[in-house]
């Protein structure tokens, strides 16, 4: 059995002056191991090494980053779904600054996170007990709510490459559009009105990088052309 | 360390869970000047990971369901270590929580007629046990703590809550009277080392599971506030109360949640057999986690096991159909799918009995005030310092925690703790500044790792941790095995005094910080392993083979561990609820 | 809300609006002068000018030359906006690629209805 060929991307800002790749050598033993799992055998050996980690079932988002060319959640991507050639390439998620090695400052993709208002916002009095809704408007939430703010979407979309700071990118507009259509919202307009400028949303170009490394199986773009559709019929 | 910045708050949370941001959001809203500090963005802590619900009687599946019926199971599934003020309060205060997150936002599913989703759960009965099996855990399909921590985080921000995201408490600082006024923390991106003032420091920094080798918590769970206080010489209860969730996924340890049985799944061995038809006539799956667990552990020593080991057993979901598992779990075929290599609506997953869940803690009132004792025994309360979650030990779960029933105390201990300091900020505390001295005590710790030159890896160490307590203080436990781990933790407790932290840089060294997380990982997995060896009978999810009885003569009783003389002693368990008649102590069955 | 001074409509939906119902004008246009070139083969002077000759082929040439004046100023815009990052650039470039589009739209208009 040949050892697996990883190269990492290293980046310390007190000692670097340029990030370089490190090449390393991973025995699998032939298991079919999660990307996770490598990074924690190789930071056994190399301390030095950083990156983010949490929940390693793919639903905390921690762990984020582009795997042999591909945006991607290490915990849950297994060397089968990437590996090619005996060759895993490790990258942080591209676009964003890099903090040290594979974390990356997420701070502008909070930001736009954080710019569409990301909660509900009802100008009625609460009742006593729950705010009812039936389950065909509680499905429309259903690919929306799921999110988990990883990044891989909006890191791999051109769009927010060039205006992460205006364009609000696929994971915030999901957020955007899992509120303008909860039926619970009363918010509808004022948020249509923050978005219908030439960037927010429509910097959007329908490239679909989103919805290919979506690690939740979710599909911004289609979110976005239904936020799209509410301000074309509030305009006209 | 006059060099050290400090910062000021009001009042600081430690812990961006649930717990820490329902508490955070009611302080928020007061205005009072509040930090949550969070070694991870909030939303990648590990609140994230529940599953199957939140329990709680807003009798919407049942309109006479009752909260009394959901107390007296808390009770019951406690093993009746479960103090009855705290369940009482819990579960009477519940409804208005649920309703509160509702409002907020959270995407509950929902029945038909617009009310909130709620799943039948384990251990859960209407009409005190009498009336069959309720269904009383509120659930966004099999997501509802990523639900639930994304709608407290969003309603935080809403709220303008201050976040210390990335941020990790080293140590409490403590003046010359014993309160607690502030910790030492430390910014992750920079290294940058400095001195949190505040008058009210609460630990809300979640569990410990990953003292065991296989546990379904996050790589993050590493008792980080339970290690800070007892470094700081206060006492935990209960610590010998560690649930083993009867469906982790076998190898992986990913957790499948309970709601798989509450939806209609069952556990069969090797034969295709459903066991708990034996063990549990009654309740079958979903007798409590402690009784499914140890059922699932007695088949496999008895060799009906499933898997080439026989060291597993399946739990069976393709006959709820394609429908079901898509609608109300969703998540659950993923995850199968991914660690289990197997699709619930054709194969059965492979599941055994995982660390989940730590039952004990920082021993706290209902208002969330940490508490230890004076020299005869009685309560006394910490000045400054406070606790929620599962960090904290109210005790609302005794000795078993029942389904559902943490996302609960999360949420209403977290917003019954906000209350109170918000009211005691108002009514003015002051304490003691810390001396010079005081502070370089806290600092003790991080400077030893700075200063370390030689000594064995962090890595390593910590495997070795996590198998002498996944070895000797599993499911099953006994005299012998719990004595030798016990040597062989403080024997281990010397070598990670001494041992090595290679890389001392400063910015977004993870490295240190998991050197700081292997102290706290020592401190929790002693405390729970002396407690262990203390508590001579079987209660909840306690179970030796040498007291397989439970002793109500001499533990109906709280352990409680303190750690500065490594010695265990006891608490009295609270039966006088205000509004209800006590739960007296019955024999558990299912 | 992100502001800008320089797109076509002010605002994005108003941009992307246009931009679409351009884009179908054109589509339309270019089909009628494809299928026209097709269906007169051996096309002479006379008769080329004599289809622009009449009223209704200039009205439609004028609205295909204005969409794509339309179209071109917010695809154009929205390129300078993504790849040019100095605002001194940006601006500079915006400013000819709108000229550009004027001077264009004005010659058209004179070769349409000077004939």
């Amino acid at each position: 059995m040949s050892m697996l060929q990883v190269s990492i991307y290293r980046y310390n800002p007190e000692t670097d002056s340029a990030p370089y790749m490190q090449e390393y050598q991973v025995d699998t033993q032939g298991r079919d191991l999660m990307v996770l799992n490598i990074l924690e055998m190789l930071k056994a050996e190399d301390t030095t090494l950083a990156y983010r980690r949490s929940c390693r079932e793919g639903v905390c988002g921690s762990d984020g980053m582009n795997m042999n060319g591909k945006n991607g959640l290490a915990c849950i991507t297994s060397l089968s779904d990437v590996v090619k050639n005996n060759k895993l390439v490790l990258r942080p998620l591209p676009g964003l600054p890099v903090v040290r090695d594979l974390a990356v400052d997420m701070g502008l993709f909070y930001k736009q996170y954080e710019r569409i208002q990301p909660y509900l916002q009802n100008d009625e009095p609460a009742p006593a007990i729950e705010r009812l809704q039936s389950p065909e408007e509680r499905d429309k939430l259903d690919g929306l709510y799921e999110c988990i703010l990883c990044a891989c979407c909006s890191t791999a979309c051109p769009s927010f490459w060039w205006n992460p700071d205006k364009f609000v990118g696929p994971a915030g507009l999901l957020q955007s559009y899992r509120f303008l259509a909860d039926s619970r919202d009363t918010a509808t307009q004022a948020r249509l009105a923050e978005l219908q400028d030439p960037f927010s949303v429509f910097r959007c170009r329908g490239i679909m990088n989103c919805v290919a490394v979506c690690p939740k199986g979710l599909n911004p773009t289609r979110a976005i052309g239904k936020i799209r559709d509410m301000l074309l019929a509030n305009a006209t | 360390m006059s060099t050290m910045r400090s910062l000021t708050f009001d009042a600081i949370i430690i812990g961006g869970g649930g717990a820490g941001m329902r508490a955070a959001l009611e302080l928020a809203k007061s205005g009072k000047k509040t930090a949550v500090l969070s070694k991870v963005f909030p939303t990648r802590s590990h609140t994230v990971s529940a599953q199957g619900g939140i329990t709680c009687a807003i009798a919407s599946a049942d309109p006479n369901d009752d909260w009394r019926w959901h107390m007296y199971d808390t009770v019951k599934g406690g093993d009746y270590i479960t103090d009855q003020d705290a369940a009482e309060y819990m579960c009477s205060e519940g409804p208005k929580a649920v309703f509160e997150l509702e409002h907020m936002g959270l995407p509950f599913s929902r029945f038909e007629n617009g009310r909130i989703y709620q799943r039948p759960f384990g251990g859960q009965s209407k009409n005190f046990g009498e009336g069959g099996q309720a269904a009383r855990t509120c659930a966004a399909a099999d997501r509802t703590g990523h639900a639930l921590l994304h709608t407290l985080y969003q309603n935080n921000l809403k709220n303008n809550t201050t976040f210390l995201n990335e941020w990790f408490a080293v140590d409490l600082v403590k003046n010359a009277d014993g309160d607690v006024v502030g910790c030492i923390a430390m910014c992750i991106e920079t290294g940058e080392v400095v001195h949190v003032k505040s008058k009210a420091t609460v630990l809300a920094t979640g569990g410990a599971g990953r003292i065991y080798a296989s546990t379904t918590n996050a790589l993050i769970n590493t008792g980080d506030g339970i290690g800070m206080a007892l470094r700081a010489g206060f006492p935990m209860q209960d610590m010998e109360m560690w649930q083993f969730h009867p469906t982790g996924i076998y190898g992986a340890g990913v957790l499948v949640t309970e709601g798989c049985r509450g939806e209609g799944g069952y556990l069969v061995n090797k034969d295709g057999e459903r066991f708990m038809e034996r063990y549990a006539p009654n309740a079958k799956d979903l007798a409590g986690r402690d009784v499914v667990a140890r059922s699932m552990v007695m088949e496999i020593l008895e060799g009906r096991g499933c898997g080439e080991n026989g060291d597993h057993v399946y739990l069976k979901l393709d006959h709820l159909g394609e429908e079901v598992l898509n609608k109300r779990l969703p998540g659950i075929s993923e995850l199968s799918k991914i660690f289990a290599h197997a699709d619930p609506t054709e194969a059965p997953i492979p599941v055994v009995p995982t660390c989940h869940y730590m039952m004990g803690g920082i021993p706290t009132n209902v208002h969330g005030q940490a508490i230890m004792q004076d020299a005869d025994g009685n309560d006394q309360i910490v000045g400054g310092l406070f606790a929620c979650g599962e960090a904290a030990c109210v005790s609302v779960h005794g000795a078993n925690r029942l389904g559902g029933n943490s996302l609960l105390d999360l949420v209403v201990f977290g917003r019954a703790a906000g209350m109170f300091i918000e009211s005691a900020l108002n009514e003015g505390v002051e304490y003691l500044d810390a001396s010079e001295s005081d502070i370089d005590s806290a600092m003790t710790r991080i400077n030893r790792w700075n200063e370390s030159s030689g000594g064995e890896s962090v890595a390593d160490l910590k495997v070795e941790l996590q198998s002498i307590m996944q070895n000797a203080f599993g499911v099953f436990r006994q005299e012998d095995n719990m004595q030798e781990g016990v040597k062989k933790l403080a024997e281990l407790r010397g070598r990670i005094a001494e041992a090595h932290l290679v890389d001392k840089s400063g910015a977004f060294n993870t490295a240190r910080i998991e050197a700081l997380e292997l102290d706290n990982l020592m401190e929790v997995a002693e405390a729970t392993a002396i407690a262990a060896l203390e508590r001579k009978e079987s209660r909840g999810a306690h179970s030796r083979y040498d007291y397989p009885d439970r002793d109500d003569v001499n533990w109906l009783k709280h352990s409680m561990y303190f750690p500065l003389e490594k010695k265990v002693g006891k608490r009295d368990v609270n039966f006088k609820p205000k509004t209800v008649d006590t739960f007296e102590p019955k024999i558990r069955t299912y | 809300m992100v502001t800008n001074i320089t797109n076509l409509g002010r605002s994005g939906l108003s941009d992307w609006l246009i931009q679409r119902v351009s884009a179908v004008i054109l589509a339309l246009y270019t089909l009628f002068i494809v299928a026209y070139l097709l269906f007169n083969p051996g096309l002479d002077y006379y008769t080329w000018s004599g289809l622009f000759a009449q009223t209704w082929m200039r009205i439609f040439s004028l609205l295909a030359f204005i969409s794509l004046a339309a179209h071109a100023w917010v695809g154009l815009w929205t390129v300078t906006t993504d790849y040019m990052k100095s605002t001194g650039v940006r601006l500079g470039t915006q400013l000819v690629i709108i000229l550009a589009i004027f001077v264009f739209l004005v010659w058209g208009i004179q070769v349409l209805w000077g004939a």
